[in-house]
């Protein structure tokens, strides 16, 4: 290997890493060259930087580039890098008006987004282990502080430790996880895990059932998965609602890349040990957040708990496994990424500092005074309903399917009952932005443009993936076909 | 494959008119007017598409015609793909003909957001008509589910009172049924693919699948229960009569006209024909429900004191009949029974937009407010006693065919069930006429109704076309029977193929006679 050749193929596959990384960096010293109440286009920086991402994740489409040996950039991993790149775009569409209105600190708060872009794409690519804890870390402690932002309240702060020390508490599991596996196999190298599940040298061994249950506690956790979810709500309600629906999306397209990595793949030979739990935590997910959401009169928490019912979803496909379970995932996460981030940015477009906007009541004849901003909401509502033809009907129909295909009709139909439940609540929104005479006119805050064609974007393309499902569907196939 | 994809037409226009509507600016209502007759023209041209739709119908032909097959998600076998046979074409025309009358009928009673309301019934056409044609599973989910979004809003935000908890109780019931009928399409799908190694959603495939009678039972169960609730047969009616009394008038007409059809064209067409083991087996219990619902339901509409509520429930004893007809499986029930499908519609589409005109009036729709309008509105009560008599089921009038055919086949498969079946006829007199009597005939008691307008031409316009039909169904029934025999007959023919020898059935379908009309009936 000549000595050129060593800093360039070797870096290939974390390049889009890297963009995002120095993208952020460079968020850093601008806010520190920063003068008070100097405007500055920080964002702008980000977005530069995801596109960078972007465009190095398309030239890298198809090549499966290593690096360092715990990185491989195959079709999955990138598919769901570009998941996590479009969240953080958006994200930063949305963002200059919270950080105005809750006078964030701008450069620290696009530093840690795109960190924890940063490390979510990392994730997603990952191979190893210890790397894969690495990333975890870095998205997490990013996302504590994200969490955390809004120093001047007090359910801010407590929702940041809460999340805080649960994250720590699971990161610890995972991490023992990790450990009990390089006890086994001797490697962290999710390969060398793979070869030795797969040569049965460890059959019988409980240790191995000890260190699967570690590693899935932890990244359970990462998912919000039932009985693992107590953080949730308060964390989805402490965040500024733009970083809600970041951490809605794209955490869990980062937690599902690697839970497909280690179950589906590294663990396969082992399903009958899994299964069960992935079928439980399924179940119970569904159930749970489609219920408890029912109950919900604050329209952040009714939202994180459609999020944890979600995910539920996101693990049937799971737990049907197989080329096609791993397809729907990737599907799943693109829709659910739209829409999600969506309905989170109508909600931050809405609240202004004297109103937050964030109780039921709030949206009371809001068709009268906003009807674009309430169509646009039903439309991600409806979609999270899984109501033909918008995207979130195929995606369903992915899941469901890749279920039935595996045999695990129970969970689909489980799964199908649940969404008829979720779709109360999301009705409930629907009912009092259209169905309820407003009681005063409380003034709306401005729109910016950019911000309202980000959504009706989104919208848009939530029809289009419904009627038009094929290309993606395609596209979703041939990434995981590739994969090891 | 038609020169003119004619059936897409019908599927897409309504829905391209109904953006085109949203596109108009309309601040302040000045141009709701505009809004209201652009909407009529749309839903008028769509009727003028349905009829020629009917005019190239070949009416010898069983199999699906004007077929169109476009792939929509390759790796999954789905099409779009539409076709139209006997039993959907009237049905298509149906929708076609109640729309512009509901359209017209709300012309005065929504006043707040024309647009919105004009959207949302144009969008329903489409999604009805999609329902009736589609012949891929998945293509017809979607419209099955699609259609429930524009008839939630249309009865939560211009309906009654309650709307509110009638239009969740509509969607939720509905889709309750309806998913589970989503796994049942997804398992006939893999089963498909584990048979012949690809997946496959197209209806004609499905129906040549061998399905172990075990699965059918399942399957079957998943797609009646679905159908069952939109029916809605007993005990899965409940939502019916909330979501009819709270619906605008429109939404009524268009609820009891066409979407109930939905059910019993789905069992028709889908839970029968594709689990045929399982149908014979579960056709008495739903035969036995269906008997249910007609005596139940007559007895209930007997005592409403709301006169919408009293059609309510009087659908779900006529819809009774349609179920009885299909369960009955032979040639005279069936086709009795999608008759009676569209009398149903033209006839309590009627009734409703009567009473929503009663209720523009006096807004209320008790009947103990009204008695004597006999004196006070003459032409409207002419206009009742004529659509009253065709509910019943006078001969002459359409109800009267329809009904007699599904007695008589339902008499041929179980003489019991036809029996107390019958009674529903008495009762249907019973508990019309009364309402009847109460409301127009005696002296003008309350002096509210002394002032009450007769028909104006608005309201003869929409009620004109209804009546009409209604006696030319009665008289000329072959006009409708013949075109629909040869796809009858193909369902029957292929549910007698796969008869356990559990129920008595007729085999050889036989040529219908019927006292009335000269017309040839070809029931081969």
């Amino acid at each position: 290997m000549s000595s050129v050749s060593i800093i360039g193929p070797a870096l290939n596959g974390i390049i889009p890493v890297l963009c995002v990384t120095l993208a952020g960096l460079a968020c850093m010293l601008a806010e520190a060259f920063r003068q008070r109440d100097e405007r500055m286009p920080i964002g702008g920086l980000g977005v530069i930087g995801l596109c960078g991402a972007a465009v190095a994740v398309m030239l890298l489409w198809g090549r499966r580039a290593e690096s360092f040996g715990v990185v491989r950039a195959d079709d999955f991993g990138l598919f769901v890098q570009l998941v996590i790149i479009g969240v953080g775009l958006l994200t930063i569409v949305f963002s200059p008006k919270a950080i105005e209105r809750d006078r964030l600190p701008a450069g620290e708060y696009y530093a840690l987004l795109l960190f924890a872009v940063a490390g979510m794409m990392l994730m997603a690519v990952a191979t190893d282990l210890l790397v894969i804890f690495l990333a975890l870390e870095v998205f997490s402690l990013a996302l504590y502080v994200l969490t955390g932002l809004r120093r001047h309240e007090c359910a801010s702060t407590e929702g940041a430790f809460k999340y805080f020390v649960l994250g720590g508490f699971a990161s610890a599991f995972f991490l023992y996880g990790i450990a009990f596996t390089y006890g086994l196999v001797g490697s962290t190298h999710l390969d060398k895990v793979t070869s030795a599940v797969q040569a049965q040298a460890l059959t019988g061994n409980p240790l191995l059932l000890v260190a699967m249950g570690l590693l899935l506690v932890g990244l359970a956790f990462k998912v919000a998965a039932v009985p693992f979810h107590m953080w949730t709500p308060d964390a989805y309600e402490a965040a500024p609602t733009v970083v809600t629906g970041f951490m809605s999306t794209a955490v869990k397209a980062a937690g599902f890349a690697v839970f497909a990595r280690v179950v589906l793949l590294a663990l396969e030979p082992l399903r009958a040990e899994w299964e069960p739990v992935i079928w439980v935590l399924a179940v119970c997910t569904m159930i749970l957040g489609s219920v408890v959401g029912v109950a919900q009169t604050n329209l952040k928490r009714m939202l994180a708990y459609s999020s944890i019912a979600h995910g539920g979803y996101l693990l049937v496909a799971l737990a049907a496994g197989g080329e096609m379970g791993r397809a729907s995932i990737l599907f799943y996460l693109v829709v659910y990424a739209i829409t999600n981030v969506g309905a989170f940015a109508v909600l931050a477009l809405l609240s202004t500092r004297e109103a937050p906007m964030e109780h039921l009541d709030d949206y009371k004849g809001l068709w009268h005074s906003s009807p674009a901003l309430a169509g646009l909401l039903t439309i991600f509502l409806l979609s999270l309903g899984g109501f033909p033809p918008t995207a979130g009907f195929v995606a369903k129909w992915y899941v469901f399917s890749a279920a039935v295909g595996a045999g695990q009709s129970g969970l689909a139909i489980i799964g199908v009952l649940t969404s008829v439940v979720s779709v109360f609540f999301y009705l409930r929104i629907v009912v009092m932005m259209y169905m309820s005479e407003k009681q005063e006119a409380a003034a709306l805050p401005q729109l910016p443009g950019t911000a309202l064609a980000a959504l009706s974007l989104s919208a848009v393309a939530l029809f289009y993936l419904g009627v038009f499902p094929t290309r993606l569907l395609d596209l979703a196939a041939r990434s995981v076909a590739g994969m090891f | 494959m038609a020169v003119v994809p004619i059936l897409s037409a019908l599927v897409v226009l309504p829905l391209a008119g109904a953006v085109l509507l949203l596109l108009v600016r309309n601040r302040g209502h000045e141009r709701d007017r505009f809004i209201q007759w652009s909407a009529l023209g749309v839903s008028l041209a769509e009727f003028a598409l349905s009829l020629w739709m009917w005019r190239g119908f070949d009416p010898s032909q069983a199999d699906f015609q004007m077929v169109e097959r476009v792939d929509w998600i390759p790796s999954f076998g789905i099409q779009y793909a539409v076709g139209v046979d006997g039993i959907s074409l009237f049905l298509v025309v149906l929708a076609a003909f109640l729309t512009p009358l509901a359209l017209v009928s709300s012309w005065r009673s929504v006043h707040k957001k024309v647009r919105e309301f004009s959207f949302f019934m144009l969008a329903l056409e489409s999604a009805m008509i999609g329902v009736f044609l589609s012949l891929d599973m998945f293509l017809f989910y979607v419209f099955w589910d699609a259609m429930l979004i524009p008839m939630y809003f249309l009865i939560g935000i211009w309906g009654y009172e309650r709307r509110v908890y009638a239009a969740v109780k509509f969607i939720l019931y509905t889709m309750a049924g309806s998913v589970l009928m989503l796994v049942a399409i997804l398992t006939v799908a893999y089963l498909h693919s584990v048979a012949t190694g690809s997946y496959s959603f197209d209806y004609e495939a499905w129906l040549t699948l061998a399905v172990p009678r075990h699965t059918q039972m399942w399957l079957f169960l998943a797609f009646a229960v679905a159908f069952a609730i939109k029916v809605p047969l007993f005990p899965f009616h409940t939502w019916l009569p909330d979501a009819h009394v709270e619906a605008p008038t429109a939404g009524s007409v268009i609820l009891a006209g066409v979407l109930l059809k939905m059910g019993t064209y789905g069992l028709l067409r889908f839970a029968f024909p594709l689990f045929p083991d399982a149908a014979a087996y579960f056709a008495p219990y739903l035969a036995v429900l269906a008997v249910i619902g007609i005596v139940y339901g007559a007895l209930v509409a007997m005592v409403q004191p709301d006169m919408k509520k009293l059609v309510a429930y009087s659908s779900v004893s006529h819809l009774g009949f349609v179920v009885l007809g299909i369960t009955a499986m032979n040639v005279q029930g069936v086709q009795g029974a999608v008759y009676q499908m569209l009398n149903h519609g033209v006839s309590t589409g009627a009734l409703f937009l009567i009473v929503g005109m009663l209720s523009d009036r006096r807004h209320t729709r008790l009947i103990s407010e009204y008695g004597g309008l006999k004196h006070v509105v003459p032409k409207l009560v002419a206009a009742f006693f004529v659509v009253t008599l065709s509910s019943i089921g006078l001969p002459g009038l359409n109800g009267f065919v329809g009904e007699f055919l599904i007695l008589f086949g339902a008499f041929r498969w179980n003489p019991a069930l036809a029996a107390v079946a019958a009674s529903g006829v008495i009762l249907s007199a019973v508990y019309m006429l009364w309402m009847f009597q109460r409301v127009n005939y005696g002296a003008v008691t309350n002096p509210k109704n002394e002032g009450m307008q007769d028909l104006d031409t608005r309201e003869k316009w929409v009620l004109w076309p209804a009546i009409a039909m209604a006696v030319f169904m009665g008289v000329a029934p072959w006009v409708f029977l013949e075109p629909m025999a040869p796809a009858v007959n193909r369902i029957v023919a292929r549910a007698a193929e796969a008869e356990p020898a559990k129920v008595v059935r007729v085999a050889a379908p036989a040529p219908v006679e019927l006292k009335k009309g000269p017309g040839p009936f070809s029931g081969r």
